[in-house]
């Protein structure tokens, strides 16, 4: 079946199988691959993108399904060379180890700080309770999306937690 | 941007930029043209004899391109294990099916779809048998598991007898004769260290492919042990080991669970051969639990001996550890890992017992801590029963029996020796930092309310760094896989003409940030900057030697090689220095991107015209050979003992049993720190998984083998909503083991967590006389312990 859609801006089309999902369009027929697969059962939200500006699981859709939708991916992040504030929290925070749910993990966080820029750190947890990441212990995440919220309301950010510096 | 490159500084991640961009490369993002996909049938039985095994109409459906089952590979032998004590796997199913998930079949076609559809197709009938399960019955030789081995118990570890050339003493006397003395208090507990499954959140990939024409096979895979998987493929074709190349990009996530070298990373590499095919497996969430390794899974009883108050007079353990259905890379030896630190910090003798079990279940082997968070939890738990026994502060019931600071490196019943540590000090800066007399009163206040507050505590000691070459002959090394003995470390260091440096390590980084902390090992010697450092790992072909990582083993073994190599490079760069200089090399010191004389600053040369000179013969001095760089390899005396001390504050809801982690505090000493960032974000995630084990994970067979708890709904790892910020700080103790001075840092988190959660739970309990809950504390089990107590 053919199934046209607006990826990071883009215009594509693509000739898939009814059963496709859109995780593996994105990654096998884009080559977008920083959208990944950890459970293809929806609980790891590693695979997480925006459809029309909300976070969804791309493991769970076809991607018959989203015919003519805007998809963005963590490709579709950073903009003219700028990363975006959750990207740059996340480096700056060590919101990150092996790499691997991050970009899930952004995109929900963003999506987060998009309905609320100024969250708790318990609206936080609950936030992207739906990303999974091992590494972590989702301590440095939760530091990282508050940085990032500090910098969308354009504050200062809380200084990181850790000996060694800024 | 902070970049400062000295040591202890918390230099951003060289890592991130890719990541956090979806630009990082894993295993299975490769999609070269031509690419064949995997799928295995595995076995829905736990133990059966295979009757009928017919894949000819599956091999009819399209797309695809092979079936292969146990005749096809039968050649290749068993999948090899470095401790190959037990029955080995066999890379496919031989006629019988031992675990739940076993591959039975494999399947190549041209896509996933249909690869998985013909596996679906392939006839298979099984004969059932009875499964063996229980530990307890499997010990018993009931039912054998394996007909041609002797018994299920494939071998016992005793804290003397584990190897015979140290001639250790059985102190099992001494702690039977402290038990019987007048004053005497014995508290034993038996207690249940549940399997874990480990979830990277990347699931295993292999891809390979094989040139004829030059006999090498290019293989990459998320793999924590790039070169011992290329050192097995290539004993098993018959070929050397530099014509196997085997590149670990980025892994996400290990846990030990990428430790061990698969039957189908073999498997991958014999259809790529066998058909002239660039080959991948990806393997799925809901297969991995029957084809990645599992962790733990102990029960056994822990006695300890003391006086009313509180000198402990011994310690015994006796225990049953599941070793699943076949022996894989280190299955056997995992329980060795823990019965080295079987007295933890404590001056006492020890009796330590574990039988190894197999079952019909997927192999244990290395998870997080391996050993030995199993070892400290049945001693930490029986040390906090016995301090509530005698009505003393457990805190203070461990520092009356540490080690004293004047006694290390103190030789423990075990022939090893704990290289430094100050515990009682640790200690005393987590009851101060976590303000524990007050928490003591706020459990108290909340006590006369009528709620159920706990405050647990906990220390360990753990052992890193490995290893010492000495531990090759007890089968930690790689020589089962082809390669050369012994763990040690090396490091290969070299400044280009571009005054760039580039370091290329033997470590499988899976998330640890080495491409940082290398950097500020080399940076910090030469005085380079980090973002000119570029840091290669996981690709056997850019280094000849590696070993891994694992077992917390990387900055103590191959970052000393580094830190040597560099050493060996400053000395050469600074001959070449003092030649552009006109000065004596021994005045020369390296910093901010160059060289200048001691005392003399403005007398200076840029990195950029030292290593232009070294490879140059006119600029570079007559007796310096061209070239800047030196690989330095570093054997270690012993192996580390980092330590440390955690506290964590529960709430118990006695109506519904559900247990809230209020506040988890750590005074954790890893030694010298390199990046306090990286090291903190380190101990989190340990501690995440401590948590994950008191609380949240276990991996359950019913009796017939069938797992229970397959998918991620069933096996919870911890959320974000699941846990608190945890509260760190540190004491230093360095190790004279290594020139750094540092310990390691990986596993600490989940060896300190596991038994301070329990103590806080029953702690908060201890009003209705709770002794103990097995692991995990989910509501009902707490619900039904907080039922019985109330009677």
């Amino acid at each position: 079946m053919e199934v046209s859609m607006t990826v990071n801006g883009r215009e594509v089309t693509g000739d898939v199988e009814p059963r496709t999902l859109l995780v593996h369009f994105i990654r096998e027929n884009l080559r977008l691959t920083g959208t990944h697969v950890g459970c293809e059962t929806g609980y790891c939200g590693a695979c997480t993108v925006h459809l029309d500006g909300k976070p969804v699981k791309s493991c769970t859709i076809f991607a018959v399904q989203v015919e003519g939708a805007a998809i963005t991916t963590i490709e579709g992040m950073a903009s003219n060379g700028e990363l975006h504030p959750v990207q740059e929290g996340f480096w700056e925070r060590h919101g990150l180890q092996c790499g691997f749910c991050t970009p899930g993990m952004i995109m929900s966080a963003a999506a987060l700080l998009e309905e609320n820029n100024n969250p708790s750190e318990d609206e936080i947890r609950h936030g992207i309770e739906g990303n999974l990441c091992r590494c972590t212990g989702y301590h440095n995440i939760v530091r990282a999306v508050e940085y990032a919220g500090a910098k969308i309301r354009g504050d200062e950010p809380a200084p990181p937690d850790w000996e060694g510096g800024e | 941007m902070a970049t400062t490159s000295v040591m202890g500084g918390s230099v951003r991640r060289r890592e991130d930029p890719a990541l956090i961009q979806g630009t990082g490369i894993f295993v299975d993002d490769l999609q070269p043209t031509g690419l064949l996909q995997v799928a295995f049938l595995r076995s829905p039985m736990a133990r059966a004899k295979i009757t009928t095994l017919d894949a000819s109409s599956a091999r009819d459906m399209d797309g695809v391109i092979a079936i292969y089952t146990h005749e096809d590979v039968e050649h290749l032998g068993p999948l090899l294990a470095q401790v190959p004590i037990g029955k080995l796997r066999p890379l496919l199913a031989d006629g019988e099916v031992n675990h739940v998930g076993e591959a039975v079949a494999m399947v190549v076609a041209e896509t996933r779809h249909h690869a998985q559809d013909a596996a679906d197709a392939i006839d298979v009938e099984y004969d059932v048998l009875p499964a063996v399960i229980d530990l307890k019955k499997a010990a018993s030789d009931e039912v054998k598991v394996h007909e041609e081995l002797e018994s299920n118990v494939i071998h016992t570890w005793t804290y003397y007898g584990y190897w015979d050339a140290l001639g250790l003493e059985d102190q099992t006397p001494l702690v039977d004769a402290a038990m019987g003395r007048d004053d005497a208090v014995v508290v034993s507990l038996e207690m249940i260290n549940q399997r874990l499954i480990p979830v990277a959140i990347e699931p295993r990939s292999v891809m390979a492919e094989y040139n004829p024409g030059y006999n090498r096979f290019t293989v990459h895979s998320s793999t924590q042990v790039p070169h011992a998987l290329g050192g097995a493929i290539s004993k098993t074709f018959g070929m050397v080991a530099s014509d196997v190349r085997v590149i670990a990009p980025e892994v996400g996530g290990g846990f030990g669970s990428k430790l061990n070298v698969y039957n189908d990373e073999v498997l991958v590499a014999f259809a790529a051969k066998d058909l002239g095919r660039t080959v991948k497996w990806t393997e799925t969430r809901r297969e991995a639990p029957g084809s990645t390794i599992h962790g733990r899974g102990w029960i056994g009883t822990a006695t300890l001996v003391g006086t009313k108050d509180g000198e402990f007079l011994g310690y015994k353990l006796e225990a049953l550890a599941d070793m699943g259905a076949y022996s894989q890379n280190f299955t056997v030896a995992i329980p060795l890992l823990g019965l080295w630190i079987g007295s933890g910090q404590y001056k006492m003798p020890v009796s330590w017992t574990v039988d190894c079990v197999v079952t019909n279940t997927m192999t244990t082997d290395a998870y997080r801590g391996a050993g030995r968070p199993e070892a400290i939890y049945y001693l930490e738990r029986v040390i906090d029963a016995y301090a509530r026994e005698i009505g003393m502060d457990p805190f203070d019931v461990r520092k009356r029996n540490f080690w004293q600071p004047d006694e290390f490196p103190a030789t423990m019943g075990c022939g090893f020796a704990l290289d430094s540590g100050d515990y009682a000090a640790n200690v005393d800066k987590l009851m101060e930092v976590a303000d524990y007399a007050g928490l003591l009163e706020m459990r108290d206040k909340a006590r006369e309310e009528g709620r159920y507050v706990g405050v647990g505590v906990g220390s360990y000691v753990e052992v890193c760094g490995f290893g010492p070459a000495v531990l090759a002959e007890i089968g930690f090394s790689w020589s089962n896989y082809g390669l050369p003995a012994s763990f040690n470390g090396s490091g290969l260091v070299r400044v280009n003409p571009d005054a760039t440096a580039t370091v290329v390590i033997g470590t499988g980084p899976t998330g640890q940030g080495h491409e940082t902390t290398w950097a500020q090992i080399v940076g910090d010697g030469l005085g380079i900057p980090v973002e000119n450092i570029r840091v290669l790992h996981g690709d056997t072909r850019e280094h000849p030697m590696g070993i891994g990582t694992f077992g917390s083993r990387s900055v103590a073994v191959d970052g000393a090689a580094t830190f040597e190599a560099t050493k060996r490079v400053k000395e050469k760069a600074a001959k070449i220095a003092a030649h552009l200089l006109e000065a004596a090399p021994e005045d020369i010191e390296f910093a901010d991107n160059g060289a200048h004389v001691v005392g003399s600053e403005d007398q200076r040369v840029e990195w950029a015209s030292i290593a232009k000179a070294a490879y140059q013969a006119h600029t570079s001095p007559d007796d310096v050979e061209s070239g800047l760089e030196a690989h330095t390899a570093f054997s270690p005396g012993n192996a580390t003992w980092p330590f440390g001390s955690h506290i964590a504050v529960v709430e118990v809801d006695p109506d519904t049993g559900d247990v809230k982690l209020l506040r988890y505090i750590g005074v954790d000493d890893c030694g010298v720190e390199i990046n306090p960032m990286i090291v903190n974000g380190q101990i989190h995630g340990g501690i995440a998984q401590g948590i994950g084990q008191a609380m949240f994970e276990a991996a359950v067979y019913d009796a017939s083998g069938n797992l229970l708890t397959g998918s991620l709904l069933d096996y919870p790892i911890p959320t974000a909503a699941d846990l608190p910020s945890f509260e760190l700080d540190r004491t230093v103790t360095p190790t004279d083991v290594n020139p750094m001075g540092v310990k390691g840092v990986g596993e600490a988190g989940t060896i300190g967590t596991a038994h301070t959660i329990v103590n806080a739970v029953v702690d908060a309990l201890s009003p209705l006389g709770v002794k103990h809950i097995d692991m995990p504390l989910r509501p009902q089990r707490v619900w039904a312990a907080i039922q019985e107590a109330r009677g």
